[in-house]
């Protein structure tokens, strides 16, 4: 068993909270279905957005310098980092340099994969996370569980519970416009108290030199535009030609996460501020070899929606946490065996290939295709189980040749309905499901009883 | 060789034969036959309120409770006759932590959203749009678009500088789902439509 | 005439013959002449589904070669037409008997609906939940899917739609996947169970007597599921449906 699946296993066994986690995050992708209504031409944005990434990859060192020059031009500085350590090191270095003891963070998945707060932490700067699901997961010592919705995972009353011992709210207290607000105080003077802000980048505009950052709350731009310092951390595919692009993915994105028709903020930040600085780190940590394997390269279009998330059966069934992987479900499955294959083994084979994943991806990134790719590239590795390779070989053995085959079949169904019950509910499909009954002959018996060719 | 140059050159080693950019023709999107309605449908659907002013910008604002009652009123935009903070004129943000009500004038709004393109306003001072509790927009019917391809022909973007497509109060849901208005942004947005 | 071979996934050779024995029948009916080539085995879907892809390749080239004198193959399940139409190609590229299998290989209702081009009379006076495996819903859009905004279609919907009597029920989640999967059926257990379960429940609240669809994967799935929690709705697999409803 691999880990997700003993996590999965744990997950499902409360039954409860597994159909309440599946409903909560199925209303989710029901929203996006609500909105794309509004969107008559949904599919060809879709096709759109897929070809404006497709093409921005094909030329992205290009892209990344005309950015890279543009952004210096407006006053940034631009820094490249090539993998999480130097990633941690270059934005710790900004802050130590100029004395920062308070960074606020607004939510960037990139970071997380970076494991920068520990690092700071570890370096004696307070860093608080701005987002509401964000801080939630923070207090509670947890990753996200959703890379849009982080405290998805949680029920009102826990919420509750963790603020009232964090935040003094009242005991019992599960009201989420009452918790809001206590959390809107308690950031508030967070914001106010910040020596820098650190965002993520949603976009960066390779014409202008400029970023873009999406936000409901309200949360990246307080944290920008009260200290001076402002660092942003982007990866190397958040690039987007121009703003005629942009508009394009600004169309599909909350449509795809949440179902609004945009986010509340969507704020671009060309250069740093009056008397303030804007130093932006771009990030490979294995992009650029994703971007070298054909199979595998259309997941550099993503643009991190969530909606493959709220559609996967199997991630509403087992939650984020269960794939220990920063970005879970399906897009995470395809992205995280590039860093580790052994590691992240299971990850592939978390998935049934239903397709429902490529079908909602605003981008079209072909998941379950390479859900199934990457399969045949860790049976290649030898990362697959050898039960299953067993099976497999003698399986193909067997099937190769007819007289086998018919014996092989013909054993089954006779040896089977003679095994013990017991025996017969020992194993995996057993356990909780009954066998159909065998039948006495096959079809192909049939046909040739009938005297047919 | 450093970091940018070595990413730049796994970059090109990796980059996949070139794909072309989609045609023009493919940058447009829907439009609707009655603009100032879908923006007035697009605004209250994002939790805002949108008002079509015929009168005095004055009278539009005394008819807001939250106006009436407020105490520090910040405004970029002139004829706000209770107005006595200027975000243009502060040195640190941070003075306009009490900011109850807040007026900005946008350079357009957006029909398939109910966003509005909200710019630099007050240098340093951008801060106000995001501390202030109650905020409030003021744009001209006449530079309603569309869509967002539409809005982006039409903008300007200041570079250097900020801007924002604002969109609706703040709200979060990240408490299980449930929708909440005024995460740490302001709590509500009036977009005030003068004909 | 329509001239026809069959192609009989290995567990419906195996497991559940009168399957293949409704398929034959429903396309006689048609007035479509039915071949059986009897050295077929497997697509090999099993082994690519597992990683395995040196193990399937052999057996898609056999399948090209056992199907090579037919003009169309006709197969009762939507995941394996999937397999050799949108599979073979990576599989084994650059070979023009695997390129004329795909080009030839229709499921069932897809092969009814385009190219025979019927719409079946009879009679079916039962509630129906169509299951849409998600193979032939999504690898050979069988129907629109719930995911994308396209005007809506259904070639299995509208073979059985017609029948006398027949009630087609709404489902609350018309396509979301039952967990069988192939191995991940066993390889994850729980999972499986939990999602065979929900899309039980889902039929059960519709007030479905049968549930049907293209693939017996699915069905015998939901199937287990259902004798072992003694519930009394049946699966039927379409063909089974149909040349029962135009017998």
């Amino acid at each position: 068993m691999s880990a997700f699946s003993e996590n999965a296993q744990a997950f499902i066994a409360d039954g409860p909270r597994l159909a309440w986690h599946d409903k909560a995050i199925w209303f989710v992708r029901q929203k996006r279905d609500t909105a794309r209504a509004a969107v008559p031409e949904w599919e060809e944005l879709r096709a759109t957005a897929s070809q404006i990434k497709a093409h921005t990859l094909s030329r992205l060192a290009g892209y990344l310098e005309q950015f890279e020059a543009n952004a210096i031009e407006l006053g940034a500085v631009v820094h490249w980092a090539r993998d999480a350590d130097e990633h941690n090191r270059i934005v710790h270095e900004i802050l130590r340099e100029r004395g920062v003891k308070r960074l606020v963070k607004s939510k960037s998945m990139l970071t997380e994969e970076c494991h920068l707060n520990p690092y700071l932490e570890e370096r004696g700067i307070e860093v608080v996370d701005t987002d509401l699901g964000e801080r939630i997961v923070q207090f509670r010592h947890e990753p996200p569980s959703h890379i849009v919705m982080p405290a998805i995972h949680l029920k009102k009353e826990e919420i509750g519970d963790l603020f009232h011992e964090k935040l003094g709210t009242p005991q019992g207290l599960a009201d989420p416009k009452a918790l809001t607000e206590a959390a809107r105080q308690h950031l508030r003077e967070k914001f106010l108290a910040a020596d820098a802000g650190l965002t993520g980048v949603n976009f960066a505009i390779a014409e202008t030199g400029g970023i873009v950052v999406c936000t409901n709350e309200g949360n990246a731009d307080l944290g920008t535009s009260l200290p001076p310092l402002h660092i942003a951390c982007m990866g190397i595919e958040k690039i987007v030609p121009g703003t005629r692009e942009l508009a394009v993915f600004l169309r599909l994105l909350a449509r795809s996460a949440t179902g609004q028709p945009i986010t509340t903020y969507t704020s671009h930040f060309h250069g740093p501020r009056p008397a303030g600085e804007l130093h932006v780190v771009i990030v490979d940590r294995g992009r650029s070899k994703i971007l070298g394997r054909s199979e595998f390269r259309a997941s550099l279009k993503c643009i991190r929606c969530g909606a493959c998330l709220n559609t996967c059966p199997v991630y509403r069934r087992s939650g984020g946490h269960s794939y220990g992987v920063t970005v879970p479900g399906p897009i995470g499955s395809t992205l995280a065996p590039h860093a580790d294959a052994a590691k992240y083994a299971g990850l592939p084979f978390a998935s049934t290939l239903c397709g429902s994943c490529s079908d909602v991806c605003p981008v079209h990134v072909d998941l379950h295709h390479q859900l199934l790719a990457w399969r045949g590239e860790l049976a290649r590795q030898g990362l697959v189980p050898l039960g299953k390779r067993i099976v497999s070989r003698v399986g193909a053995f067997v099937l190769a040749r007819s007289w086998l085959y018919q014996i092989a079949g013909k054993l089954v169904r006779w040896v089977v309905p003679l095994l013990p019950a017991r025996l017969l509910r020992a194993n995996a499909w057993g356990r909780q499901r009954d066998l159909p009954p065998m039948p006495r002959e096959s079809f192909s018996e049939i046909w040739r009883k009938r005297g047919r060719s | 060789m450093g970091a940018r140059d070595e990413i730049l050159n796994a970059v090109r080693a990796g980059s996949p034969p070139p794909v072309a950019l989609p045609e023009e023709a493919r940058f447009r999107g829907l439009r609707y036959p009655d603009l100032r309605d879908q923006f007035a449908r697009s605004v209250a659907a994002v939790g805002g309120t949108c008002v079509f002013v015929r009168g005095s910008l004055e009278e539009a604002l005394l008819a807001l409770p939250q106006y009436r009652s407020a105490a520090k009123v910040a405004s970029l935009v002139p004829g706000v006759e209770r107005a006595n903070v200027d975000p243009a004129a502060v040195a640190d943000p941070h003075l306009l932590r009490d900011v109850d009500f807040c007026v900005l004038a946008a350079e357009l709004g957006v029909a398939e959203n109910g966003a509005v393109w909200i710019t630099n306003h007050g240098g340093l001072g951008r801060a106000v749009a995001f501390l202030t509790q109650q905020l409030a927009i003021v744009l001209r019917a006449e530079t309603l678009v569309h869509n967002m391809h539409e809005a982006y022909q039409h903008i300007s973007i200041p570079r250097p500088g900020f801007g924002v497509f604002l969109s609706g109060p703040s709200k979060t849901a990240d408490i299980e789902q449930a929708l909440v208005i005024g995460a740490h942004g302001a709590r509500s947005c009036t977009v005030l439509v003068l004909e | 005439m329509l001239e026809v071979a069959l192609f009989v996934p290995c567990y419906v050779d195996q497991l559940y013959p009168a399957i293949a024995v409704a398929t034959v029948e429903l396309l006689e009916r048609f007035g479509v002449k039915v071949h059986y080539p009897e050295r077929q085995t497997c697509c090999g879907q099993p082994m690519a589904n597992s990683g395995f892809f040196d193990d399937a390749v052999p057996l898609v080239r056999r399948m090209a070669d056992v199907f090579a004198p037919y003009e169309h193959v006709v197969c009762p399940s939507g995941s394996c037409t999937s397999m050799v139409r949108n599979h073979t190609e990576a599989l084994v590229p650059g070979d023009d008997g695997v390129l004329a299998l795909r080009k030839k290989t229709f499921e069932l209702c897809e092969f009814l609906h385009d190219v025979v081009k019927v719409r079946p009379e009879g009679r079916f006076p039962h509630r129906v939940g169509l299951h849409q495996s998600c193979h032939g819903l999504r690898g050979l859009r069988l129907g629109s899917g719930s995911e994308r905004l396209v005007s809506p279609s259904n070639k299995v919907r509208a073979l059985i739609e017609g029948l006398d009597g027949l009630q087609l029920l709404e489902l609350a989640r018309p396509d979301d996947c039952c967990g069988f999967g192939g191995t991940f059926a066993v390889a994850e257990e729980a999972l499986s169970c939990a999602m065979g379960r929900d899309r039980i429940a889902d039929h059960e609240r519709a007030g479905a007597e049968v549930i049907t669809g293209t693939d017996i994967s699915c069905l015998m799935h939901m199937d287990g599921l259902l004798r072992r929690e003694r519930k009394p709705q049946r699966v039927l697999h379409v063909a089974e449906l149909l040349a029962e409803a135009t017998a």
